[in-house]
């Protein structure tokens, strides 16, 4: 361990910072030794955050083209007014998304919840059904929806199961109605870091109070009511408020489902395939900002989203102040 | 916290002492199993469709079948003719194993000191790496484009590698969690010796704290893996930056569209060095994801 010598010098010339420690008040750590740990982060911070956000409210009240030689002016607030009143895909998008993340969302946290409880009252094999719960979560989003598209694709093998028992399957992500709920499939599916974290809570909750509650003969639900839940609802409150923000930035799953379902289509077809039922918020951001480069716009909309998910994130975390029950929270 | 994660089970730890008869006893388990084992399968079906399609050859692919007949393992050669995968894979690599590096290098000292340091202004600082989590990266990215343009960075791993240097929000956030639970007494005790702070972090901490730095070290990796937003945006139309979940998603949507064996030989390749790496660290990644949930 530390040297004896190092010690013996500390004891011959008592430092500040012992004496204080002493009398209990913590000792400050040196100005210097602070900046020296975090400047890499406050450089970061100034020029991959600060500057980037403050900018793209400047460029969201200019007519900025990436690309263009027309010179850049300033709008006013032309593009949000834009975004509200013309019949762009800006509503087409503001609508799908809501509906992942009202549908998705709670779905995506009760599957979850429910695998964690399966694995939870398995006696043996627990660890195997929990890795394998899990693995989806960690394979890489594109050869998920790889993998889902060809799963789903209107002559695959679930159609093929669904047609031995005589249903006749539906085209998925070829049909409009159909091509979200196939995106929440694979949600459910790649939902195993939920299942990890609910796993987790359930094993804080003290043994006595199972305990307790069989020896008062207490029913399997009861239990689960009123002794696992209420451990449960800070997970529950994360994972709802995580879910909320990850859903409504949600582009990879629907740019690559969209963009390989329409493949054989027009190679011109906008995102969204089929129909616009996949063209989500950041999606239509993506193709405003960097496939039109029209800036100025997709800034505006960016700072919309912003305001929206930290809207709801406070608004949440208000709301469920007196749901939550946070046992033995110092 | 970490701790919590045993293969201790809390429902059938109650249970030690059943009293309910035998034969209710076995139909609970059996029912409980049959439910695990349906999940399990539904958990397991698509990866298992994309193995089996792997090495179908084009007529079965796409027929719905699982049994592949005959079995065609040229499919993995021909991953290589018809995408650039050997450098799509180099270029994934760099980024992954580099922005590792860089995020782990550069969150370590601020995640020391926003936990075991004691300054004016800590907690408030604190708040503020909180916060750049919840900056949609849609928000950030228009001004960056330019700025990558501008120092000619765009079709290069650039943008992807350097920023990495420079911490990372939720990385820091894993380390202090971790860093907490190192003994106050350990690093009191050194301050008391008249060691440094960076001799504290370096000789105390850093080794302490090994399992918490593989965790952030993975989770980077795997980040960066399977990050699609970033490189499409930055590197996607060059096809010299391009990485292989871009590459994977063009595969997709070009002419080779309907060669579903293709796409999925080139999944699974792709998906196979994460799949690796998850099961030799396995226990390091459960215990970080359960941390990032935790109350803390």
């Amino acid at each position: 361990m530390t040297s004896t010598t190092a010690s013996t010098t500390a004891d011959r010339r008592p430092g500040s910072s012992r004496r204080r420690s002493r009398r209990g008040s913590p000792s400050r750590s040196p100005w210097s030794a602070v900046l020296v740990m975090v400047s890499p982060f406050l450089v970061g911070l100034a020029v991959f955050t600060l500057y980037p956000v403050v900018t793209t409210l400047y460029y969201s009240f200019t007519n900025f083209q990436l690309g263009s030689i027309r010179p850049t002016e300033f709008v006013g607030l032309r593009n949000y007014e834009r975004l509200f009143t013309s019949s762009d895909t800006f509503w087409v998008g503001v609508r799908n998304t809501l509906w992942m993340v009202l549908i998705m969302v709670p779905l995506r946290t009760l599957y979850a919840m429910f695998a964690a409880w399966v694995v939870g009252s398995v006696r043996r094999g627990a660890r195997v059904y929990r890795t394998l719960f899990f693995v989806p979560a960690i394979v890489p989003v594109v050869g998920a929806s790889l993998a889902f598209i060809v799963m789903l694709s209107p002559t695959g093998p679930v159609n093929a199961l669904l047609a031995k028992v005589g249903i006749e399957g539906p085209a998925w992500f070829g049909d409009p109605q159909w091509s979200k709920p196939s995106l929440v499939l694979m949600a459910l599916w790649a939902c195993g870091d939920t299942i990890v974290i609910f796993s987790a809570a359930m094993l804080d909750v003290p043994r006595e109070l199972y305990e307790a509650a069989d020896l008062d003969g207490v029913g399997r639900w009861q239990r689960y009511r009123h002794i696992t839940l209420p451990f449960l609802s800070p997970v529950i409150l994360f994972s709802v408020v995580t879910g909320m923000i990850y859903t409504f930035q949600y582009f990879t799953e629907a740019f690559v489902a969209s963009g390989s379902a329409s493949a054989v289509q027009d190679s011109s077809q906008l995102l969204g395939y089929p129909g616009q039922s996949l063209l989500f918020y950041t999606t239509d951001l993506y193709q405003q900002g960097f496939v039109y480069f029209k800036t100025g716009y997709a800034s505006a909309m960016a700072w919309m989203l912003f305001l929206v998910i930290f809207g709801a994130t406070v608004v949440m975390l208000r709301m469920s102040r007196s749901l939550v029950h946070d046992s033995g929270r110092p | 916290m970490a701790t919590a994660v045993s293969p201790r089970l809390p429902a059938a730890a109650a249970r030690e002492r059943d009293r309910r008869p035998f034969g209710r006893r076995v139909l609970e388990g059996v029912a409980e199993h049959a439910l695990a084992v349906a999940l399990s399968a539904a958990f397991v079906l698509p990866l298992l469709v994309c193995v089996v399609t792997s090495v179908m050859t084009q007529q079965q692919a796409g027929t719905g079948e699982l049994v592949p007949q005959p079995l065609h393992w040229g499919n993995f050669r021909e991953v290589f003719e018809v995408m650039p995968f050997a450098r799509d894979l180099w270029n994934t690599l760099l980024y992954a194993g580099l922005s590792a590096v860089g995020i782990v290098v550069s969150s370590v000292p601020v995640a020391y000191a926003v936990s075991r340091m004691r300054w004016r202004g800590r907690n408030a600082f604190f708040v503020v790496v909180l916060a750049t989590m919840m900056i949609p990266a849609q928000v950030t990215s228009l001004p960056l484009y330019v700025m990558y343009a501008h120092l000619g960075w765009i079709g290069t791993l650039k943008p992807l590698i350097v920023p990495a240097f420079f911490g990372d929000a939720f990385s820091i956030f894993l380390l202090r969690q971790f860093f907490l639970t190192i003994p106050e007494e350990t690093i009191e005790a050194a301050r008391v010796d008249g060691a440094s702070e960076y001799r504290i972090l370096r000789q105390i901490v850093v080794p302490m704290a090994r399992p918490a730095l593989a965790a952030v070290g993975l989770f980077a990796f795997m980040f960066a893996w399977n990050d699609f937003y970033n490189p499409l945006l930055y590197s996607g139309n060059s096809a010299s930056g391009q990485t292989l979940a871009v590459g994977l998603a063009g595969l997709a949507k070009s002419a080779h569209q309907s060669a579903y064996q293709l796409q999925m030989a080139a999944s699974l390749m792709f998906l196979l060095p994460v799949l690796l790496l998850f099961m030799s660290a396995q226990k390091v990644f459960i215990e970080g994801i359960a941390m990032s949930g935790s109350k803390g």
